[in-house]
């Protein structure tokens, strides 16, 4: 059985690694389109293997986050990459599988994958 | 949508839309009564009764990015294939209530889908809303309240991916618990 005294274990994990590291992904943020036509192509499902994507590999800094309708409906889901310094990256037509690609390659190596991105999708 | 998660999902994006500081989300499961009831209640901005009588309608919508509104009637439509109904009560500047009422066994019926998945990703994208979660199914019961969250992860922030993550395990393992050892 799971109890929520469970997250002092993970409280102090966290609390451990804050200030300790540095890492070239910090203050990257991913943000996902979550207004209705997201939602119904299929946004819950790519924001959830974000997060347990950027959770396995300990990417303290890297911010997953909601928005609402980007405005180009038939492209849903929709996902921005912000890196600090950098111009965002839009990319389109998402699914689950998607992820793990975009994880290692953008986020944690700096190379966007190009076939991907609205330019190559739209 | 696929299924009632997702329109749950969707529906607390309007609440979140009106600024609310407190969503709740209730979903009930009467097997002798056969029914499903969802409840979505939050303490937002509200809706004038204006805007109230035209709501379920698909081509009334305060969003500015495209011309129709689609949440609401999307999830009527769905309850109404159940041999259901919505209703949405609202008071300006206080609350707004979304009930949901669909008949448990109905061919049509959608299934709940990874409601796990709507709660966890909803409580940590919103650090500073907090979210009551209660299931029911028949005379058992889970709750999660994030106010109790929040006090034991004690300034650690709910929207550290392994926090989202342990939120979501805890909810499905808390409806297996309700549900006689079965996921939904
Ligand atoms: N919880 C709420 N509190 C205040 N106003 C609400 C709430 N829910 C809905 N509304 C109002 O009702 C309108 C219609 O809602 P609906 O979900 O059907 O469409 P939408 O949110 O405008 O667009 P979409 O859901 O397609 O992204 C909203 O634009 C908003 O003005
Ligand atoms: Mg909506």
């Amino acid at each position: 059985m799971k109890s929520i005294s469970e997250l002092q274990k993970i409280r102090e994990k966290v609390l451990s690694e804050v200030n300790l590291r540095q890492d070239r992904q910090d203050g990257i943020r991913i943000v996902v389109g979550m207004a209705t036509c997201g939602i119904a192509a299929g946004a819950r499902p790519v924001m959830q293997e974000f997060i347990s994507e950027i959770s396995k590999r300990n990417l303290l800094n890297v911010k997953v986050i909601q928005t609402g309708c980007i405005g180009m409906c038939r492209l849903e889901p929709i996902v921005e990459v912000y890196v600090p310094g950098q111009e965002k990256v839009t990319y389109v037509k998402m699914t689950p599988d998607k992820v793990a690609r975009i994880v290692s390659e953008h986020i944690v190596n700096g190379k966007v994958v190009d076939e991907y991105t609205v330019g190559a999708q739209s | 949508m696929k299924d009632l998660s997702l329109h749950i999902l969707d529906i607390i994006q309007n609440s979140i839309k009106a600024e609310s500081t407190l969503i709740e989300v209730e979903i009930s499961e009467d097997t002798k009564e056969d029914l499903l009831t969802i409840t979505i209640k939050d303490n937002g901005r509200g809706m004038d009764e204006e805007l109230l009588k035209k709501v379920l309608d698909p081509f009334v919508t305060t969003r500015t990015t495209r011309k129709v509104g689609l949440g609401l009637s999307l999830f009527k439509a769905s309850c109404e294939q159940a041999e259901g109904s919505l209703t949405v009560d609202s008071v300006l500047g206080k609350a707004t209530i979304v009930y949901a009422k669909l008949k448990h066994s109905h061919i049509d019926r959608k299934p709940i889908g990874d409601i796990a998945s709507t709660m966890a990703l909803a409580i940590s994208s919103n650090e500073n809303i907090d979210f009551i979660y209660k299931h029911k199914v028949d005379g058992n019961e889970f709750l999660l309240d994030t106010r109790e969250i929040k006090k034991e992860l004690d300034g650690v922030s709910v929207a550290l991916p392994e926090v989202t993550c342990w939120i979501k395990d805890y909810i499905e393992e808390g409806i297996k618990n309700i549900n006689g050892g079965n996921d939904l």
